[in-house]
């Protein structure tokens, strides 16, 4: 088993794509209210981990970042998904989908039949 | 600095985020402390956040460089000794080993201007006094159609033509070729066109090309100087085209004036005269043992069709570029690798520095490791500094080696330069300065390693940081620093020895026994016009008059008269045999010389036997020639000569009786043996050219004028295109200034090296008695005297200097042995040039580590103890 922050490192990374892919450029404040509330606020969110996160997926070009201004007239550094991050998410969605597929024929065949 | 940028922007960027947080929490009905706390409770704290930001991103590799060499600058110039030292020390490695390098590539290495060149051979005829000889016109035409290997075979001579200018006849230098000679080196004429095919006939009309500083020096490089007409030894000579400044072609050079074969004289109808050189471009797919092979074999034709010429006229063949540069190779190489050998020295030199230096900062590295610095941090800044000494080092270097290249190119005669044109082409061109730019690498990869490997990542943290730690560690760089020191000292030796050796050479090669006294002896190249002696009777009358009026001149004691100047070659031969033997038609050859009476007093060379000649003997007497010792051993071992008749090859042989035995002249080089040599009476075999011999009661150099306008008074046509003191041209001969230039060059690397060894060795010594204070402090306090100081840093000092010359006098044979060829009459283990060598490296080390003993014996005791 992966160890839990590698782990936790890589669903966040997939949950900041979504997001962004869902509600279109946001910036980092925006994208961490909006993780929390798609958990149905199960997830405790340190926002100060969120951006190390949006730094890392920036340096591996699947996000890019601007500065503009936000709903309030503040300024604020937007991230919006460039064509590579698309792909990644695919591929991420893909494999996530896969591997929890598999487990759960697993966890399903535990149940005496 | 973009660092900075990115600090502010991702500060902003955590600025926003609270500020959009405590926006939302006061919307919420917070207050705006309320708000504030939460929104950075939330995000685990300013600072964490930006730290995680920080600790997230990578500085680029680049930006840490340029730290540290900022660092690496700034700490160099706070240790300003060590730093003027270790620059000053590898500029002198660098300069010269590249101004050396920039002489190798203009020689050996820069391709030479013609096309194909590892296609085109120097082609010869062979015979056993000459393994490499000329061709005979004849021969040549013979080879030229019967080959099968060559796409084309062409022939040179270098020649000299008297030119006659409206202010009168002057020497000048220049070659005959065949028509394709300069299509066969694939050289086009910058003006003008080539010769055609047939120019070089007879009935051509007598065309010329011009070298491009001839067209500059002697017409102004003006264009209209085609078609124009220029007068060579008589005869009017058409200007047809300009070769390409680049162009130069060194077994002819120097050459002013190409003209053609114009196949007229009397030596070049007859096969058996061999005046021509050859030089040919190989068929594809051709190899020079297949083109050897060939012409081997149509020699050998030929020596059946014509036995009386071509007997024993065998062939040569040898790339062009072994004929051209062939004799400086073992010459160059030497200097190169007593270049290299400083460059080594003057490298350790800083690499102990470096170590000391490291030495000395072992804490701070420690203390910085311990403050989190990754071993390639560390690395990171020994090859910075490593970085910046070479580029200065470098820098300083190349500019000294500009100079030095320009001062040596100045330093070579004239004349020399003349033979080497490759020469011309020495720049810091792109060969040179890669060149330089490798060796710079190897020095930082050298000088980045030696203090990282001395002090080791983790090691150093544990030792540096403890206190009084520098007894062990000193232990640690005596050691590498010894071995470092006795390498220092062993190259030291090795081209002390060599320069030794080359000296000695020099010494023996000047002191060679020519057979003559060449002191006030001068000699005079006349060169009369063909037209005007070309018969006999003229040019005997013109030697009479030439010897009458000189021999009236004051300050002249004697003066006569031969066909060539000594010290020159074994060349210039004649075939003959020995009468009243059994012969087959056999051919012994050696050098002719054509003497008048008084040459041989006139000298001051020693008749061994019999007479000199007298100046009735002349054409209308019977044939006389004086011999020398060598020719009397090989020809004649156990019976007298004298009186015995020798002959040239005509059938019926003409007999020429033997009248006198000379010791032996050197005609040739003077690191040649001597040979067999006839001298005949110049009234017998004239020519319109020869040599004048003075002997002066004064210095030579001022009679030379004087002999050149007596000459001119007796007919201003006649040109002088040489005239030298006999001492000069013993000096200047090729193999006396071969060997001096060498000599002076390694003994200057040598001189340098020894100089840098034993500050090496200084070095050494003093840090060690430094780190040995305490040491000491305590023996003197336990009742040491002074003397048994002295003794203990001396004899350390002398196990060093004594293992680095063992160590040098092994490498400098081994080294001797390598250029052997260089040498002359020494052996390559001189016992007493190895001892003169061991002698004075031991005593300037000892001077060197005298100093550092003296300190160490008048350190007190009680300061020493009580400075630790």
């Amino acid at each position: 088993m992966g160890d839990k922050a590698d782990v936790w490192q890589g669903t966040l990374a997939l949950m900041v794509l979504k997001t962004i892919e869902a509600l279109g450029p946001l910036h980092g404040y925006g994208i961490a209210r909006r993780i929390e509330q798609t958990s149905g606020n199960l997830l405790s969110l340190n926002y100060g981990t969120l951006y190390p996160a949006l730094l890392k997926l920036e340096q591996e070009g699947c996000i890019s970042s601007e500065w503009g201004v936000s709903e309030n007239n503040r300024k604020a550094k937007f991230y919006k998904l460039t064509r590579a991050g698309r792909k990644q998410l695919e591929q991420e969605t893909r494999n996530w989908e896969q591997a929890t597929a598999i487990l759960a024929r697993f966890l399903a065949a535990g149940d005496p039949a | 600095m973009p660092n900075e940028r990115r600090e502010r922007d991702r500060a902003a960027e955590i600025d926003a985020h609270v500020q959009m947080h405590m926006d939302d929490n006061q919307r919420s009905g917070m207050t705006p402390d309320q708000a504030r706390r939460e929104a950075i409770l939330k995000l685990g704290g300013i600072e964490s956040a930006k730290q995680a930001y920080r600790d997230r991103s990578t500085i680029p590799l680049l930006e840490n460089l340029w730290q540290d060499l900022r660092f690496a600058v700034r700490q160099l110039r706070k240790n300003l000794g060590f730093t003027c030292t270790a620059v000053f020390m590898l500029a002198v490695g660098i300069c010269a080993s590249v101004s050396i390098f920039a002489f190798v590539d203009a020689a050996l290495i820069k391709p030479l201007p013609y096309q194909n060149a590892d296609r085109l051979v120097a082609v010869f005829e062979s015979v056993p006094l000459f393994p490499q000889s000329n061709l005979s016109y004849l021969d040549y035409l013979d080879w030229k159609k019967l080959n099968t290997v060559f796409r084309s075979l062409e022939v040179y001579q270098r020649t000299g033509f008297i030119l006659n200018t409206p202010s009168g006849a002057q020497p000048s230098r220049g070659a005959r070729v065949s028509d394709g000679f300069f299509r066969t080196l694939g050289v086009t004429s910058v003006l003008g066109r080539d010769f055609h095919a047939g120019d070089d006939l007879l009935a051509a009309p007598r065309t010329v090309l011009l070298s491009y500083a001839a067209w500059q020096k002697r017409y102004g490089g003006k264009p209209d100087v085609l078609g124009q007409a220029v007068m060579l030894d008589g005869a009017p000579n058409v200007i047809i085209g300009v070769l390409p400044p680049q162009f130069h072609f060194a077994p002819a050079e120097p050459a002013e004036f190409w003209a053609t074969i114009h196949a007229s004289s009397e030596c070049d109808l007859r096969r058996s005269c061999h005046n021509l050189y050859g030089v040919a471009q190989l068929k594809d797919n051709v190899s020079g043992q297949t083109a050897l092979a060939n012409l081997k074999s149509i020699a050998k034709q030929l020596e059946r069709q014509y036995p009386g010429s071509n007997r024993d006229q065998g062939a040569a063949v040898a790339p062009l570029t072994e004929v051209i540069v062939g004799d400086i190779r073992p010459i160059l190489l030497v200097l190169l690798s007593g270049a290299g050998l400083l460059l080594l020295i003057a490298s350790v030199n800083v690499a102990s520095l470096l170590l000391v230096r490291s030495e000395s900062r072992k804490r701070e590295i420690a203390i910085r490791g311990a403050l989190g610095a990754s071993s390639a941090r560390l690395m990171g800044q020994f090859i910075a500094e490593g970085l910046v000494l070479v580029a200065t080092g470098s820098l300083i270097g190349l500019t000294a080696a500009y100079g030095a290249m320009q001062l040596l190119t100045n330093l070579i005669s004239t004349d020399m330069l003349a033979r080497m044109p490759y020469l011309q082409g020495l720049s810091l061109n792109v060969r040179v300065l890669a060149f330089a730019g490798v060796i710079a690498l190897l020095a930082a990869v050298l000088f980045s390693l030696t203090p990282a490997l001395h002090l080791g990542a983790r090691m150093a943290m544990r030792q540096g940081l403890t206190e009084g730690s520098r007894g062990s560690a000193g232990n640690t760089w005596r050691r590498l620093g010894s071995k470092l020191v006795v390498l220092e000292l062993a190259t030291a030796v090795v081209l002390l020895g060599g320069a030794g050796l080359l000296g000695k050479s020099l010494y023996l090669l000047l002191h060679v026994d020519t057979g003559m006294q060449a002191g006030h002896l001068v000699t005079l190249w006349v060169v009369a016009p063909q037209s005007s002696y070309a018969k006999k009777e003229q040019a005997i009358a013109l030697e009479r008059q030439v010897v009458n009026r000189i021999a009236s001149l004051p300050g002249v004691q004697s003066v006569a008269v031969s066909s060539e100047f000594p010290i020159t070659s074994w060349g210039n031969t004649t075939w003959f045999r020995v009468l009243g033997r059994p012969w087959h038609g056999e051919h012994n050859e050696a050098p002719e010389r054509d003497i008048s009476p008084g040459y041989f007093t006139t000298l001051g060379a020693k008749l061994w036997r019999g007479r000199y000649f007298t100046e009735a003997e002349d054409g209308s007497k019977p044939r006389v020639v004086i011999i020398n010792q060598t020719m009397a051993r090989q020809f004649f071992p156990g019976e007298d000569p004298i009186g015995k008749h020798i002959s040239g090859l005509s059938v019926p042989p003409v007999p020429v009786e033997i009248v006198g035995i000379v010791e032996d002249i050197k005609e040739g080089q003077l690191d040649t043996a001597n040979r067999p040599v006839l001298y005949y009476p110049f009234n017998q075999e004239p020519g319109s050219e020869f040599i004048v011999v003075v002997r002066t009661s004064q210095a030579g150099q001022a009679v030379l004028p004087v002999l050149t306008a007596a000459i001119h008074q007796i007919d201003p046509g006649i040109v002088m295109p040489l005239g030298e003191t006999m001492s000069d041209r013993i000096n200047n001969s090729q193999a006396a200034y071969l060997h001096r230039s060498s000599a002076w060059l390694v003994g200057g690397f040598a001189a340098l090296a020894l100089l840098l060894g034993v500050v090496g060795l200084y070095g050494v010594v003093a840090y060690s008695v430094s780190q040995r204070t305490r040491e000491i402090g305590v023996r003197m306090a336990l009742g040491a005297q002074t003397g048994s100081v002295y003794r203990l840093v001396l004899t350390e000092a002398g196990r060093l200097t004594a293992l680095g010359i063992v160590i040098g006098t092994v490498c400098s044979v081994v080294a001797a042995t390598l250029m052997r060829g260089l040498l002359f009459g020494v052996r390559t283990w001189d016992v007493p040039t190895l001892g003169a060598v061991a002698a004075v490296l031991g005593v300037s080390a000892l001077l060197a580590s005298y100093l550092p003993a003296r300190r160490a014996a008048s350190v007190n005791p009680v300061e020493a103890l009580r400075s630790e």
